[in-house]
């Protein structure tokens, strides 16, 4: 009963706005499908979206001025607390910036522990993701399964880092510490487990009727669009963007691993569901390839006790689960940063939310929003 | 094309633009009021095609505030970084946001972050203040004693 769209013309939104008729409802910031504290206006009328208007900045903490007057060691932490589901790969581009600006050359083992550490950020984010978006639609059951599996990549990392969720475990130079001697045991065991659950998830979900029926043809977005709105990640590879930083731009070894890029050409919530699921496959593999090969030698390059960045400005990127994530450092020589900016993914994902959902019926909403997997302190920063 | 080609290809076309050597990408600087004209042929022209804006953001330089565009192009894989200068009584610059989309959001961000007035842009609100907050703070001059950013 969704599936039934008209799409409005653009030029009605404007003029009509505020006319008697047309109902305006919030979203939030307190709703559980918005996964935050994100507000959302959405004017209706009846029961056909006219506009969706993002209200941010309710987790809002300025970190780009902290990082004005912290060292190039400590900004690093504040990284890890903006999309918290990636918090390795967050730190990775910081430290990788840094190691950019002072042309460091870390060992070979931290290259790999960093790579293993990202995939199964990665992993443990599109797990959250996928128990959650099913959730939002109705479907209750994923959400335990998810984070069944989740439970046992959150205890690795434990184990390794002594975190849980801000991990802040890579460093200018390599990584903090050494892997726990459990590392590579544990890791076999998860994938081993894992590799029989994951088709559970998609005879549980993918291949469910009425799943399909909620998400296929909602939020249709197309290529140029993608592009023009600067979606990156799942969310643009949904619309058959090639976009993978990993490919693209390979960092640290993503050059010498096999893994597919994954697109769809859907342009739609299920072709941004498709895409994920497939991507855990891929990470799965490059976990798999790594973890017996992990070399001996330093974990850590020695480093200066104080950093100094040379005068320019530096841009990094690395793929998160949710896109590019880019890291602009402008330095004037000194032990702090001038000016940083955080191009995060989900700013510019939620941007085209509007877009995506003007014109279908506002129980497709959720189905949209959880397909473009929102963080929402990474958004506001 | 390389970035060669590429400066070699802008030269001709726009002689006014300012090289600035020394950056990972090819960098220019732009007049304000000549941006709107650059960027419409950056996304348009067929040997160009920059059609993907990754980063726009702004720095303060006490003295000046610097616009900073951050350009790709998918199809044809170059990279290139646009800069304008703006006066700091006066911070203006005309929006892009009918080229790139996602300019509309990140253009708010540097208004209620900056100051900057984008102008004809269709919805210059701030984005991640109230609106009734006082002041810019990322600029370098900006001090708020009750909620203290500075670490």
């Amino acid at each position: 009963m969704y599936r039934t769209t008209n799409i409005l013309e653009s030029n009605t939104q404007s003029s009509s706005l505020g006319e008697t008729g047309y109902m305006v409802i919030n979203v939030g910031p307190q709703h559980p499908a918005t996964h935050g504290v994100l507000h959302l206006v959405i004017t209706l009328s009846g029961e056909t979206i006219i506009n969706v208007e993002p209200h941010l900045g309710y987790i809002h903490r300025s970190i780009e001025k902290m990082c004005e007057s912290l060292t190039y060691r400590q900004f690093i932490y504040t990284t890890s607390r903006m999309d918290y589901l990636s918090s390795h790969i967050n730190n990775h581009c910081c430290a990788l910036s840094v190691e950019k600006g002072l042309q460091i050359e870390i060992p070979d083992r931290a290259k790999y522990i960093r790579i293993i550490l990202d995939e199964l950020t990665r992993l443990a984010s599109h797990q959250l993701w996928w128990g959650a978006m099913a959730m939002d639609i109705g479907a209750i059951t994923p959400f335990f399964y998810a984070f069944r599996e989740r439970e046992m990549i959150n205890d690795i990392m434990e184990e390794t880092c002594g975190a849980r969720l801000t991990m802040n475990y890579m460093v200018p130079g390599g990584v903090m510490f050494d892997l726990h001697a459990n590392f590579q045991k544990r890791v076999k065991e998860f994938i081993a487990f894992f590799k029989t659950k994951i088709d559970e998830y998609d005879e549980i979900l993918t291949g469910n009727v009425i799943f399909q029926n909620r998400m296929k043809g909602v939020g249709i977005l197309s290529k140029e669009d993608a592009i023009s709105y600067g979606c990156t990640g799942p969310t643009a590879r949904g619309s058959g963007v090639n976009c993978d930083v990993r490919k693209l731009y390979p960092y640290e070894i993503y050059n010498n691993i096999q893994f597919d890029e994954i697109t769809a050409t859907g342009c739609d919530s299920f072709a941004r569901y498709e895409v994920r699921m497939k991507e855990m496959m891929q990470s799965l593999s490059i976990v798999e390839q790594l973890i017996d090969n992990i070399p001996e030698g330093d974990f850590q390059a020695k480093t200066k006790a104080v950093l100094k960045l040379p005068k320019g400005e530096f841009y990094t990127r690395v793929e998160t689960a949710r896109g590019e994530f880019g890291v602009y450092i402008v330095s004037e020589g000194a032990t702090t940063p001038y000016r940083i900016k955080f191009r995060s993914p989900g700013f510019s994902n939620l941007s085209a939310l509007n877009h995506m959902a003007k014109g279908s019926k506002i129980g497709d909403l959720v189905a949209i929003m959880g397909s473009i997997d929102l963080v929402i302190p990474d958004i506001d920063r | 094309m390389t970035n060669e080609e590429l400066k070699l290809f802008l030269s001709e076309k726009f002689p006014s633009l300012i090289i600035e050597e020394g950056n990972e990408w090819l960098t220019y600087y732009t007049e304000a009021n000549e941006w709107k004209f650059l960027a419409n042929e950056l996304r348009n022209n067929t040997s160009l095609q920059f059609n993907f804006l990754f980063c726009l953001t702004c720095i303060d330089w006490k003295t000046h505030l610097t616009m900073v565009y951050h350009l790709t192009s998918t199809s044809l894989k170059h990279t290139i970084v646009i800069k304008s200068k703006l006066n700091k009584e006066k911070p203006e610059i005309e929006t892009v946001c009918d080229i790139w989309r996602t300019a509309e959001f990140h253009e708010r961000e540097v208004y209620d972050l900056f100051g900057v007035q984008f102008l004809n842009h269709p919805d210059l609100r701030r984005l991640l203040l109230t609106d009734d907050w006082k002041g810019h703070p990322l600029l370098k001059d900006y001090e708020d004693p009750i909620n203290m950013i500075k670490l």
